[in-house]
């Protein structure tokens, strides 16, 4: 229950400052995208804003043994840089160039029941549910890759 | 209050709430792997904040709304073929790269992750390169 009251008020909070910001419309974030037309800066900011609090708030993390709510900290652990991260960010990036939706944004503009909003969201679904139905099997394959 | 004003509070907020995810519970902030961990095959065992913070997520802007009477909320850049593809290719890429905007472009970069940072120079460089050729070349 603890967990479900906290993650509740942290998503609220972040598609807040979402809306807030205007990563939430698409039409700011592809101007965000265009330098060479009338460029939009101001999404920059949001970018500044949300690294510099959570840089801060990342190093308060670092000096405690645990976190205030549970039990351990979950940090990345992965460090490569290959193929697959790179190939995958590329692709990521022609979907958002394209719609002007990564999935924050999408899922945060899901109440305004837009037809295409709701079909871009159905569409990432499928296609985070294909890449890890693929996926899945060949680290089973390869346990000592894991 | 100017644009970018805006877009620098709304970012603090953002911040607010990705750091308060590890200060709290100990969790990175990356909206396409909290999504993706509650989805098959095998979903995550940890589903009650995920579904809370996607819940939130959905909820945060009509809390704007009631504030200060607009959502902020835009309409879709594409028709409805259009946004089925930009969709597949965004869930599907960040499923292959580990991460969006959110879990490389702000949590990974403010832990000075090299890998986050290739992730997101990749996926800023290419949604350039597409918006340049959609909108000012063909």
């Amino acid at each position: 229950m603890k967990d479900l009251i906290l993650g509740l008020l942290l998503g609220g909070l972040f598609g807040f400052g979402l809306a807030l910001s205007g990563m939430t419309d698409p039409a700011v974030v592809l101007g965000f995208l265009d330098p060479l037309g009338a460029w939009n800066q101001a999404l920059a900011f949001v970018m500044a804003g949300a690294l510099a609090v959570t840089f801060l708030l990342y190093r308060l993390a670092r000096v405690r043994p645990a976190p205030l709510a549970a039990a351990s900290f979950h940090w990345p652990t992965a460090t490569v840089v290959d193929a697959r991260l790179i190939g995958g960010a590329a692709l990521f990036g022609v979907g958002w160039g394209l719609a002007g939706y990564c999935p924050g944004p999408a899922l945060a503009s899901l109440s305004a029941s837009h037809g295409g909003t709701l079909v871009f969201v159905c569409a990432m679904l499928a296609g985070m549910v294909i890449v890890r139905a693929i996926s899945q099997p060949r680290a089973n394959l390869h346990p000592a890759v894991r | 209050m100017e644009a970018w004003l805006w877009a620098a509070v709304g970012g603090a907020l953002i911040g607010l709430s990705a750091g308060l995810l590890m200060v709290l519970l100990g969790r990175t902030a990356g909206i396409s792997g909290i999504l993706g961990s509650l989805l098959p095959p095998q979903p995550a065992g940890d589903w009650l904040w995920r579904a809370g913070f996607l819940a939130g997520l959905v909820l945060g802007p009509l809390v704007l709304l009631l504030v200060r009477g607009q959502s902020g909320i835009g309409k879709p850049a594409l028709g409805l073929a259009g946004m089925a593809v930009a969709g597949l290719l965004v869930g599907a890429g960040t499923a292959l790269g580990s991460g969006c905007t959110s879990g490389h472009g702000v949590c990974g970069l403010a832990r000075l992750s090299p890998r986050s940072l290739a992730a997101t120079a990749t996926f800023m460089g290419v949604a350039l390169v597409v918006v340049a050729l959609m909108r000012h070349v063909f």
